[in-house]
């Protein structure tokens, strides 16, 4: 467990040392999405739910900012350091295990979620679409989406052994669940069965419990979404330390 | 002297090919064991079985006395310091960071790594280059970053895979330099190389590995004393020019012929005077070259065949 904290500290003073640019260029993306679709689309969108489109969209471009992070962080970052870098081999020659290494880079993962989560929270907050006090739990929940996106880039990184085959992933399944997680529109609008396979996106879980915590509406069917985050993570836990022991140990 | 590694034919497959083909050996405390071979012959395959980058499973393998089954664990890699083939610094850190970093994954705190590294960075010569990025180093400064990396958590055992393979004359001085400096603190050495003079200057011992297979073992006064005579003159001709029944003659005057790489080398016991009879076998001086054998001579003698494979 040391070694996967001396991990996780690596990627924080290099983080730290992009931090400013990092976020600012990504809180401007979600900033841009909000404002068009937002202002402009939501001209022409009736309230849903009793909810302005913009005040619909917001809490969705926290959990979905979020989301991009920490899969960029484990697709290309990591793909870069295990081929690329060979940082992975360096650790590995120092007294980390494989499993150091994954644990590393899924904490560093879920701290991408979490602090571009806070960062587009204040960029709504400051447009006005904070409701409730409820949303300061919203970067400890984000741990759990964290985890899952994490360990979903990470195996799918394990799996492939050229960078290009990274776009797949991004185009077939992050941004299917960024379109279809009821950040843009109620799941309630899709036919019954796509409803019924919208509780396997961990972003559609994500963006429930981060709109329920902005507008303050919490109840306890956010248990449900949280326990639903923390069984994706559990199943996907070992998966890939699996495919990274084969690419790295031979 | 208690031993540090020991590995009872120990070998090696990917796939169907056979990297390593069953070796023993024994490294004691504190000596300098060199593995010389060609780039394939198995030494990088059995250094990262040692370090835990590959599996044991064929043989057997030992490293401080504990069996090594199928992977060597953490608590083992604790007292390694590991020199790569490849320099893996981390591009996206600068010098300092690099061994800071590093340190922490031995569970060393930032400030203690970063005291001691700057003593390490001073001891390799970087004293001057402590916040330069790593990408602005050159090719030798890198490799003496690296060994000083290796050694932030003050090794018992340091394994060097081609230490200063790529390296100029003046940077591999540099570091062979550093090294005995090492060894007289009573550090534990493995070093694979291709050079003979690096495992001459630097090894007390030395396996000769071809071909997934060790050849021979000794120190390099021994195996020079075991597989050459003292003496050897390079014949710098092409083979048709040779004259004919050379070899006979040069057995007539007391040589002993020997063809590595399409090249004549005459071993003798006594220089001088079959230098002196080169004339008699018909035999230029100008074409020919007299020195004390090495410890290439003894490698080119025992793998110098592999091209006529």
């Amino acid at each position: 467990m040391k070694t996967a904290l001396g991990i996780l500290k690596r990627h924080l003073i290099v983080f730290r040392r992009t931090l400013w640019s990092n976020t600012v260029f990504n809180a401007l993306e979600p900033f841009l999405y909000l404002s068009a679709m937002g202002y402009g689309l939501g001209a022409y969108v009736q309230d849903i739910g009793g909810m302005s489109y913009i005040q619909f969209l917001a809490p969705g471009m926290v959990a979905s900012a979020a989301m991009w992070a920490a899969t960029f962080e484990c697709t290309y970052s990591s793909f870069v350091r295990l081929h690329f870098q060979k940082t992975f081999h360096a650790m590995l020659a120092g007294p980390a295990t494989v499993t150091d290494v994954v644990a590393g880079e899924v904490l560093f993962g879920i701290v991408k979620n979490v602090v571009f989560g806070i960062v587009i929270l204040l960029v709504i907050a400051a447009m006005g679409q904070v409701q409730s006090v409820w949303s300061l739990l919203i970067p400890v929940f984000l741990i759990f989406p964290g985890a899952v996106f994490s360990l979903m880039a990470l195996s799918y990184t394990g799996i492939i052994g050229h960078i290009d085959y990274l776009n797949y992933y991004i185009t077939l399944v992050t941004t299917p669940m960024y379109l279809f997680a009821g950040v843009f529109f109620p799941i309630v609008s899709m036919p019954a069965w796509m409803q019924t396979l919208v509780w396997l996106n961990p972003l559609y879980h994500s963006v429930e419990v981060c709109r329920a915590l902005v507008v303050g509406n919490v109840s306890m069917i956010l248990w449900q979404h949280i326990a639903s985050l923390a069984l994706f993570a559990i199943v996907l836990g070992k998966v890939p330390g699996y495919f990274l022991k084969k690419r790295l140990i031979s | 002297m208690s031993c540090v590694i020991k590995a009872e034919n120990l070998g090696k497959s990917y796939g169907k090919f056979r990297a390593l083909k069953g070796i023993s050996f024994t490294i004691n405390k504190g000596e300098c064991f060199g593995f010389l071979g060609h780039n394939g012959a198995g030494k990088s395959t059995t250094m990262r079985m040692i370090y835990g980058l590959s599996t044991v499973d064929e043989g057997y393998l030992e490293v401080m006395g504990e069996r090594i089954d199928p992977i060597t664990p953490p608590r083992i890699k604790q007292i390694f310091g590991i020199v790569p083939q490849e320099d893996n610094l981390d591009p996206d850190l600068s010098v300092i960071e690099n061994l800071e970093v590093y340190g922490g994954y031995f569970g060393i705190s930032s400030k203690d790594a970063r005291t001691y590294g700057k003593e390490l960075l001073e001891f390799m010569g970087l004293a001057d280059k402590v916040n330069v990025n790593v990408e602005m180093l050159s090719g030798g400064a890198k490799r003496r970053l690296v060994i000083a990396r290796a050694l932030i958590n003050k090794p018992q055992v340091i394994i060097l895979d081609e230490p200063t393979t790529g390296l100029d004359p003046q940077a591999r001085r540099l570091v062979w330099q550093k090294l005995r400096r090492l060894k007289e603190d009573g550090v534990t050495m493995l070093l694979t190389t291709h050079y003979m003079e690096e495992a001459a200057q630097i090894c007390d011992r030395i396996v000769i590995m071809n071909d997934g297979l060790i050849l021979a073992v000794g120190s390099p006064e021994e195996l020079v004393r075991q597989y050459v005579l003292p003496f050897v003159i390079e014949v710098r001709v092409s083979m048709e020019m040779l004259p004919s029944g050379i070899n006979e003659k040069i057995e007539a005057i007391g040589g002993k012929a020997e063809y590595i790489v399409d090249s004549l080398f005459i071993f003798t016991k006594d220089g001088k005077r079959l230098w002196d009879k080169l004339n008699e076998i018909g035999l230029d001086h100008h074409v020919c070259y007299l020195r004390p054998a090495n410890l290439e001579d003894v490698f080119l003698k025992l793998t110098g065949r592999r091209d006529e494979e």
